[in-house]
């Protein structure tokens, strides 16, 4: 069972220009799912989060329709079946 | 190369976009995250000397300031809604009211071609994207933005796609409708407007489209410090002591003070300590919550407010704004709807300004800045209507009407002013 990651354009470099990458995580949270993802691309993981293991700051991140900081951010539950999106966060106003 | 030589004129003097955050350089080109940080770039200039008698003789329009701006020097002769150089009123009546006495004014962008200060930002936006090659202006919006991208398409001859929440104020609907684009109400809030548009971008039904406020976002951004560029020049080539800006995703409050830092950097006004404050809506107060808090973070909040202009609950430019306000010891505050719709009233009877829900924000944050201690009653201030009354006329409708109904009679007249008086 798998969760999907919608692929920011920026960040396609690492996913062969796939748009949309499905994974299946031995631990169903973000991080889990960060960490499949990285398997399947990797490097990606490091442009997602800083050196400290936090979120970067100009990352959105949602997790169906929910931006994950009004969640549980890295250790939100990512059951399968449940689609993640990855947006850089400088758009708007 | 030549198309490097066509590129750098038809950017005006730019010369390359950079990170805010890191400072990594890029390209100009249709980006607006980071490629090492994923932070907002902006545009670089290399601006040479620029004097006040060349702006000037200039257009009367935003366009004085192209040697300023990310745009072609020919810029004034393209079609384009050519906004710009809205009015700044002396505003004694609400000065009297709010106990400022130091001169008040009004910068009223309600003066421009769609009513809002978005036709700023967009004439901006549009050149850009048609230097980019996008054939179709889009947008995500609260309102005033549609109602903006919509008619500066219309004029150039290219289509348009806006995307908006659908619990839109009815008028601004029907206002963009008429431009014959596309206007497309989105079942979410703002932020879910503006996540939808982030994640188009690369898509294949949006690669021709030119988003004003996301792929094109560095140059949409300069837009915004033409009303700073304004003031300065209206005020006779000063910088006030104070300025009150209302604060939606923050850009605006930014730009301004980027203005002025440029216009003190090029030797256009005379350096000074100003102070830079911002305005919100309770309903939706991340950036007055981080400054209350003396947080760096804006944590973003779901919003609730008849300010839907202002409805962003995760500003982008929320940190910087916070950087200027702080820099120059200004505040930011909010208000309350009630507030608001006290606010928009105060600036309509004291000097026949209607604001949109936006503009009572700004004059009842003021009042309410005023009260704390933390403006200066004695200095001189400027506030920033940024749209038009009649946009959002929902929020008046109480208590709004005929004060009587009569028959046509002299003695009808007489008994219903005698009466009130």
């Amino acid at each position: 069972m798998s969760v999907s990651i919608r692929i920011p354009t920026i960040l396609r470099t690492y996913t062969g220009g796939e748009s949309v990458v499905e994974v299946e995580p031995t631990v169903e949270t973000l991080q889990g799912s960060f960490d499949a993802l990285d398997a399947a691309a990797p490097g990606i993981l490091a442009r997602l989060l800083d050196d400290a293991g936090a979120l970067r700051r100009f990352i959105n991140i949602y997790i169906n329709d929910d931006d994950v900081r009004f969640l549980d951010g890295l250790s939100t539950p990512t059951p399968a079946g449940v689609q993640i999106s990855i947006v850089p966060a400088v758009a708007g106003g | 190369m030549s198309i490097n030589q066509e590129r750098t004129t038809s950017f005006g003097s730019a010369t390359h976009l950079v990170c805010r955050a890191c400072g990594a350089h890029a390209q100009l080109g249709a980006d607006y995250s980071c490629f090492e940080c994923f932070g907002p770039l902006e545009v670089a200039y290399d601006y040479g000397t620029v004097t006040r008698e060349q702006i000037e003789s200039g257009p009367m329009s935003l366009w004085r300031y192209a040697p300023l701006l990310p745009v072609p020097p020919n810029i004034a002769d393209t079609r384009n809604l050519q906004p710009g150089l809205t009015r700044l009123h002396r505003a004694d009546n609400l000065a009297k009211v709010l106990g400022i006495t130091g001169t008040l004014w009004v910068k009223d962008d309600s003066g421009n071609p769609t009513h809002s200060f978005k036709d700023r930002v967009v004439a901006v936006a549009q050149s850009a994207g048609i230097q980019l090659g996008f054939t179709t202006l889009a947008c995500a919006s609260t309102g005033n933005l549609a109602h903006a991208v919509a008619a500066a398409a219309a004029r150039a001859g290219q289509k348009s796609v806006v995307l908006v929440p659908s619990n839109l104020e009815q008028h601004k609907i029907q206002a963009t409708a008429a431009y014959n684009g596309h206007v497309i109400g989105i079942e979410g809030n703002y932020d879910d407007v503006n996540r939808l548009c982030g994640e188009l971008i690369g898509e294949k039904i949006s690669a021709d489209w030119g988003f004003v406020n996301v792929n094109l976002r560095p140059y949409y951004a300069e837009g915004s410090k033409t009303v700073g560029y304004e003031i300065a020049e209206q005020l006779g080539w000063r910088l006030p002591d104070q300025v009150v800006i209302p604060v939606a995703s923050g850009a605006l409050l930014t730009k301004v003070d980027k203005g002025w830092r440029e216009f003190i950097e090029l030797g256009l006004v005379a350096d000074r300590n100003y102070r830079v404050f911002g305005a919100q809506a309770t309903g939706c107060n991340p950036v007055a919550t981080a400054w209350r808090d003396g947080a760096e973070v804006v944590r973003p909040v779901k919003p609730d407010t008849i300010a839907k202009s202002l409805a962003i609950g995760n500003p982008a430019d929320g940190p910087y704004a916070l950087d200027a306000v702080r820099r120059t010891n200004g505040a930011i505050g909010d208000v309350t709807d009630e507030e608001i719709v006290e606010g928009i009233r105060l600036l309509a009877e004291c000097e026949g300004i209607f604001g949109e829900t936006s503009g009572g924000v700004t004059v009842a944050t003021t009042r309410q800045l005023l009260a704390q201690g933390l403006l200066d009653p004695t200095a001189e201030t400027v506030i920033v209507n940024t749209g038009e009354g009649l946009k959002t006329l929902d929020a008046v409708a109480t208590g709004s009407g005929f004060t009587a109904t009569i028959s046509p009679s002299v003695e009808s007249v007489t008994q219903v002013i005698e009466g009130a008086s």
